[in-house]
């Protein structure tokens, strides 16, 4: 898939920051500036920009999810890549809005779909960064936590070869990592036991594995496990992918 | 908790011993077809993609293939009826067997007969049924209702069925060893084959172009009653046809892979027709009866890739959902994925009162995965979501989300709410404006609010 992408990549960006990283983790969007500056890159950041629409969307309102994606469409129009440290936000450009469109055509919207990259899937397929010149100063076991949005996209794959270049990490496998960590966004809120069920059985099959870290694409996944794990007594380190790329670089 | 989602509160209240039984099973199951198709096939998508155009072109093409189908099916000597609706399916079976004078048969598992409770109306109507699938006989001796659509009790155990088995007399003593539980329905199901004039069957093919009904089971019950009854009724659904017999290889290749993680069920059989000269055994009489019930109003929908359904199980039981909730949260015969796709369109006039069903997923997409027909399931989810809405019907929990788009397409609005929500921050968790997301902070911390701050240090950045 990510091989014959269509999709323009190239050394100017723009970056979709997301709501999560505006509102709770800026130093996640930080490390993707940094790490994409590292590599060359001109990242810009359209000030305009706020949200998707994902909550709306899969909430079944799609008139106003609608709304919200035809505002960012048009905050990010032109041609260049949009690089969006998200793979749920990325889906959301180039699966969700292609859905919900599919009625009402939208050109600026359907353009976005065609440049909207994950940005690991950016790094490695995009800019054919297969090695990552980082290391841990000691050994490090990195649980990769695969959020869903990644299935049928490069970026998993993609995200797991970096990860393992890094010197002194170890990516170790666990259980049942086809399960869905139970966040799906307004799922969480709407069904709280069973998401709450799904969450605690994947940091079982986590913390089965002792890991030193925990990984993930999405921030979205990590808030909801790292907050049950908090509560639940049993805390676990936690970083973006993103952000184990810069700091074992700077290490 | 107030407006609780149903699936929601059946999982928090379900009992944890049919809970454990349920997400076990399933998740063997889930395991068992991974390595039967990844074992066997370099790229099983490349086979799923194929079934799914198969199917694809054969409900494109649904009014040809039915004509071609009730000729071969004629030619072979059977009769074919039409049902409509559930009442017509119902109502096509009863008569077949009061024209004959039958009371006592045996049946052998079909879900469109569950679909439309054919068991009560023939049992109200003097008929003696028995199920003879190992599963569904279990269902019926308990009164219960199957949880899953290739293993009924899957949500029992073993002592839970023994207990059955003492109670009902099935057997004189306890005893759970699965064996003895098997051994002991066999004997009791043997004598009852014998006594039995009529067998209802589903089916899970029909060959277009052959005539051929294909039945898929694992413990041959099917061949049994068909051995001594005079009649055969197999019930089909409308979408269960194939063009040709060559496809079937297709089909049967993904069916028992993606169900059991079997190559192939123990029995498969291919009904041509009634007995004849050149098939000395078997019913005098074959019918088969192509139930539509809403097919053909889920054709004209825009969630028709549910019709490609071949009823193997595997989204429900890769479902995070179906694990902990069971396949009873769904209030229908289908429960797991495709019960929360095709119950609340089957059933039109139900939409209503079943259009929480597509809310009962995080969208995970594991299901579109294991599709042997790569039905693109969280899509239909949403398509269904989308619908709710715009036909007013509300759903427990739901969150106003109009506000949510107005703030979202308003940018200085937007920037500013980022920061000054950071008072948030100071907010002791029942204060927390919306009584949802009390319930989700009770579960979990939330991270330190700081909008804005990326902004401010990519300025600072960008001017130095």
């Amino acid at each position: 898939m990510p091989a014959t992408t269509q999709r323009p990549a190239g050394k100017k960006v723009l970056l979709m920051a997301t709501c999560l990283c505006d509102a709770f983790y800026d130093d996640v969007a930080r490390a993707t500036v940094e790490v994409l500056q590292h590599l060359g890159v001109e990242v810009g950041f359209p000030e305009n920009q706020t949200c998707c629409g994902q909550p709306a969307f899969n909430s079944g309102d799609w008139k106003s999810s609608r709304k919200v994606a035809r505002h960012t469409a048009e905050v990010f129009a032109g041609d260049l890549p949009v690089i969006v440290p998200s793979g749920s936000c990325a889906a959301m450009h180039f699966h969700g809005n292609r859905l919900q469109f599919e009625e009402c055509p939208d050109g600026a919207v359907e353009s976005l779909a065609n440049r909207t990259w994950e940005l690991i899937d950016f790094i490695v397929n995009g800019l054919g960064i297969r090695e990552w010149p980082g290391r841990f100063e000691k050994p490090t076991r990195l649980a990769f936590h695969r959020s869903c949005h990644l299935r049928g996209t490069g970026s998993g794959e993609a995200i797991t070869s970096l990860l393992s270049t890094i010197a002194n990490a170890e990516v170790v496998p666990f259980g049942q990592a086809e399960q869905c960590c139970g966040f799906g966004g307004t799922f969480s809120v709407t069904f709280p036991h069973i998401s709450g069920r799904m969450g605690s059985l994947k940091l079982d099959h986590i913390l089965e594995q002792h890991p030193d870290l925990l990984v993930s694409g999405d921030m979205s996944c990590l808030m909801h496990l790292t907050g049950l794990a908090q509560v639940q007594g049993r805390p676990v380190p936690h970083k973006h992918a993103v952000q184990v790329l810069r700091d074992t670089l700077q290490a | 908790m107030v407006n609780r989602q149903p699936i929601d509160a059946y999982a928090h209240d379900i009992d944890e011993e049919k809970q454990s039984s349920v997400s076990g099973g399933s998740a063997a199951s889930t395991d068992k077809r991974y390595s039967a198709l990844f074992s066997d096939y370099e790229d099983p998508n490349a086979l799923r993609r194929l079934a799914s155009r198969i199917k694809d072109h054969t409900l494109h093409h649904l009014d040809d293939y039915l004509e071609q189908a009730e000729s071969s099916l004629k030619r072979n000597g059977c009769h074919v009826h039409f049902a409509d609706t559930d009442d017509d399916a119902r109502d096509a079976v009863l008569s077949i067997l009061r024209e004959r004078e039958i009371t006592r048969l045996t049946k052998s598992k079909s879900m469109a007969s569950e679909e439309i409770h054919l068991n009560d109306h023939l049992i109200k109507n003097d008929i003696e049924v028995l199920e003879s699938d190992l599963g569904e006989f279990i269902i019926q001796l308990d009164g219960d209702v199957p949880s899953h659509i290739v293993r009924p009790i899957i949500h029992k155990n073993r002592r839970e069925i023994a207990r059955t088995f003492q109670r009902e007399g099935i057997a004189d003593d306890y005893n759970d060893d699965p064996e003895a539980i098997t051994r002991r329905a066999r004997v009791h199901l043997r004598e009852k084959y014998m006594e039995a004039e009529a067998v209802i069957t589903g089916g899970n093919f029909i060959s277009a172009e052959s005539g051929r009904v294909v039945l898929v089971t694992n413990e041959g019950n099917s061949r049994f009653g068909m051995a001594p009854s005079r009649v055969h009724i197999a019930l089909v659904g409308i979408e269960k046809l194939v063009p040709t017999d060559r496809d079937l290889a297709v089909f049967l290749n993904l069916l028992g892979r993606s169900a059991t993680g079997q190559q192939l069920t123990v029995y498969t059989e291919f009904i041509s027709g009634p007995k004849d000269d050149s098939q000395p055994s078997g019913p005098e009489e074959m019918h088969v009866v192509l139930m539509n019930n809403g097919r053909t109003d889920v054709l004209a929908s825009n969630c028709r890739e549910i019709l490609r359904c071949i009823r193997c199980s595997a989204c429900q039981n890769v479902c995070p959902v179906y694990r902990q909730a069971s396949g009873h949260a769904y209030r229908s015969p289908y429960g797991g994925p495709v019960g929360a796709v095709l119950s609340p369109i089957l059933f039109g006039d139900r939409f209503p009162e079943l259009a929480d069903l597509p809310k009962a997923s995080s969208l995970c997409g594991a299901c579109n995965e294991v599709c042997p027909v790569d039905i693109p399931l969280p899509d239909l989810l949403l398509r269904l979501r989308d619908k709710a809405k715009r036909e007013h019907i509300p759903q427990p929990g739901d969150l106003p989300m109009a506000p949510f788009a107005t703030l979202a397409t308003s940018p200085a609005i937007w920037r500013t709410a980022m920061t000054m929500s950071k008072a948030m921050n100071h907010l002791p968790i029942e204060m927390a404006p919306v009584r949802p997301l009390q319930d989700w902070l009770g579960q979990r911390t939330l991270p330190e609010w700081r909008g804005g701050d990326f902004r401010k240090w990519l300025k600072k950045r960008q001017s130095d």
